[in-house]
């Protein structure tokens, strides 16, 4: 699957997007942000604070327990800022 | 008459006039037109800023501002709508958002204009960095604006 970094997440991991392949044991997107900050520095840095994050599957918000399987794209960031 | 949904992403500024007049032309079903415009300022958390340099997820953005502006046709006899939202850099005193919404009468018009608002705040993926005098520094969500949109919520 594809994941995508956005705002300070893409800044504190160094890249933008990349495509990944999870073990099996990784079936949701809490699952998947743990996984993800075990991979080195950046990731652990981008991630320390896990509640902060916020997650969307195929271009909709969805919670921590939201299954990840299926997904063709996954994004994380930080809570937006627009308007 | 149809209604008219408008939502555009872009890095150009925009014409709040041209726009109003787009979303109007040739009707005589609408008695008001509701326009809020989000413009840069000069300062943000009390210090002088440059710019503003705004990230977006494109392809999740229109579809996210596109599904708030179904939710606000379906919540009130609305006309039409319009969202703007700009991206890249953008300078104090540019436009940065607009929102325009169309009803036969007033309030609807007013209501769907800050519902759509509250949630470009706090649901569509845009991220502001400001750029001071020295460096480029991320701006935090607030939590007045995660109230603003929580009122919105059906019960």
């Amino acid at each position: 699957m594809k994941v995508k970094y956005f705002a300070w997440v893409r800044e504190r991991i160094g890249k933008a997007e990349e495509t990944i392949e999870p073990p099996a044991s990784v079936r949701t997107v809490d699952d998947l942000i743990k996984w993800l900050a075990s991979r080195d520095e950046g990731y652990a840095y981008a991630f320390e604070k896990p509640r902060v994050i916020r997650a969307a599957i195929d271009h909709a918000h969805v919670k921590p327990d939201a299954a990840i399987s299926g997904a063709r794209e996954i994004a994380f960031f930080p809570p937006m800022t627009g308007g | 008459m149809t209604a008219h949904v408008t939502v555009r992403i872009q890095q150009a500024d925009f014409d709040v006039a041209r726009e109003i007049a787009l979303l109007t032309r040739g009707r005589t079903d609408i008695g008001a037109v509701v326009t809020f415009s989000g413009i840069c300022r000069g300062t943000e958390g009390g210090g002088e800023i440059a710019a503003l340099a705004l990230e977006h997820y494109p392809g999740m953005a229109e579809a996210e501002i596109e599904r708030h502006a179904q939710e606000a046709m379906s919540r009130w006899p609305l006309q039409g709508l319009t969202v703007i939202h700009r991206f890249g850099r953008i300078e104090p005193g540019q436009n940065i958002v607009l929102v325009l919404t169309a009803s036969q009468h007033r309030q609807a018009a007013f209501e769907a204009a800050e519902f759509l608002m509250d949630y470009l705040k706090t649901s569509a993926p845009f991220w502001k960095q400001e750029e001071g005098t020295k460096e480029l520094k991320w701006i935090e969500a607030r939590a007045h604006d995660d109230a603003a949109a929580a009122r919105w919520t059906k019960s």
